[in-house]
C-alpha cells in the first residue's frame, strides 16, 4: 500500500529534525550549505571533527536524503546539501510559527478603537 | 499524525458582521490591523497584497466571496522561497449572533508536498546550477590556459 501523502511529508520533516538534532551534522551540512559542495577531506580541514565521524554522518545524511553523493575529479566523491527536505521541514516550521491569535487580536482592538 | 496541515481560531467580536466584513475585505479595514498597508480586489481571481514593514509583502488571490458571510484567499507559505509554488489557503467564516459576529479562521494546506513539476523544476535549477558552474570553470580554465 503507498504511504499517505501525510505520513510521506511527516516522515520527511523527520527526518531532516533528526538530523538537525547532532551539532556535528549540523555543522556538516552548515559547511555544505555555506561552501557547496565539499569531499570528506575538504569537510575535516574546515570542521572540528575527524574524517571517520564526518563520513558516518555524510552517510546517514545521504540516507536521509539531505545530502547526495557525486563523482568528482581524480574519483573523489563530493557531497552536494540536497534542500528540497528542508524546504518540507520549514513548512512544518511555518505551521507552527502561523500566529493567528496576534492579528485577531488586533482585529478585536480595531473593531473596538472605531466603535461610535 | 504530528504535522499540522489545518489551523483553526474562532473569536466572537461584538461588531455585527457588516462591520467585521469591512475590516476583512477592504483595503482601509485591512491595514487598520492586520497589515501597515493594504490593496485589494474584491472578486475571485482577485489579487489582494499588505505589507508588513519595509522588507515584507504577503500577496494575496482572493478565492471566495460570499457577502458578509465568507472570505477566502490562497497565499505563499511564509519561510519557503520565493518561487516555491504551494500555497495555504485561509477562510474566514462570518456567523451573527446575538451580540455581534463570531468569526472563524481556518488556514489549511500546511502539510502538502510539493507537486511533481514543482519537484522536477527544482531539480532542474539545481542541475542547472551545476552546470552553469562547471561552464564557468572551464571557460576560466580555457582562458588561463590561453595565456
Amino acid at each position: 500500500m503507498p504511504q499517505s501523502p501525510q505520513s510521506d511529508i511527516e516522515s520527511i520533516a523527520e527526518q531532516v529534525f533528526v538530523a538537525l538534532g547532532d551539532p556535528s551534522r549540523r555543522a556538516v551540512l552548515a559547511a555544505l550549505a555555506a561552501n557547496g559542495p565539499s569531499t570528506v577531506t575538504e569537510l575535516a580541514a574546515r570542521l572540528p571533527i575527524t574524517r571517520q565521524a564526518i563520513a558516518k554522518h555524510l552517510t546517514l545524511l545521504a540516507e536521509a536524503g539531505l545530502v547526495t553523493a557525486e563523482p568528482g575529479e581524480r574519483r573523489r566523491v563530493r557531497y552536494r546539501l540536497h534542500s528540497a527536505p528542508m524546504q518540507v521541514a520549514q513548512q512544518f516550521l511555518a505551521a507552527l510559527a502561523r500566529d493567528w491569535d496576534g492579528p485577531l487580536g488586533a482585529l478585536k482592538r480595531h473593531l473596538d478603537s472605531s466603535a461610535g | 499524525m504530528g504535522f499540522p496541515d489545518r489551523i483553526e481560531r474562532t473569536i466572537d467580536l461584538e461588531h455585527p458582521p457588516s462591520k467585521v466584513w469591512a475590516a476583512l475585505t477592504t483595503a482601509e479595514g485591512l491595514s487598520g490591523w492586520f497589515g501597515q498597508q493594504a490593496a485589494i480586489d474584491l472578486r475571485p481571481g482577485g489579487e489582494a497584497r499588505m505589507s508588513f514593514g519595509e522588507d515584507f509583502t504577503a500577496r494575496m488571490r482572493v478565492e471566495r466571496v460570499e457577502a458578509q458571510t465568507v472570505f477566502g484567499y490562497t497565499w505563499h507559505v511564509y519561510g519557503l522561497p520565493e518561487e516555491d509554488p504551494r500555497r495555504t489557503y485561509v477562510e474566514f467564516t462570518l456567523e451573527p449572533t446575538a451580540t455581534g459576529t463570531r468569526l472563524t479562521v481556518v488556514e489549511s494546506g500546511f502539510a502538502q508536498l510539493p507537486d511533481d513539476e514543482h519537484a522536477k523544476a527544482f531539480r532542474g535549477n539545481t542541475q542547472g546550477w551545476a552546470s552553469e558552474l562547471g561552464e564557468l570553470v572551464e571557460y576560466l580554465d580555457a582562458a588561463v590556459a590561453a595565456v
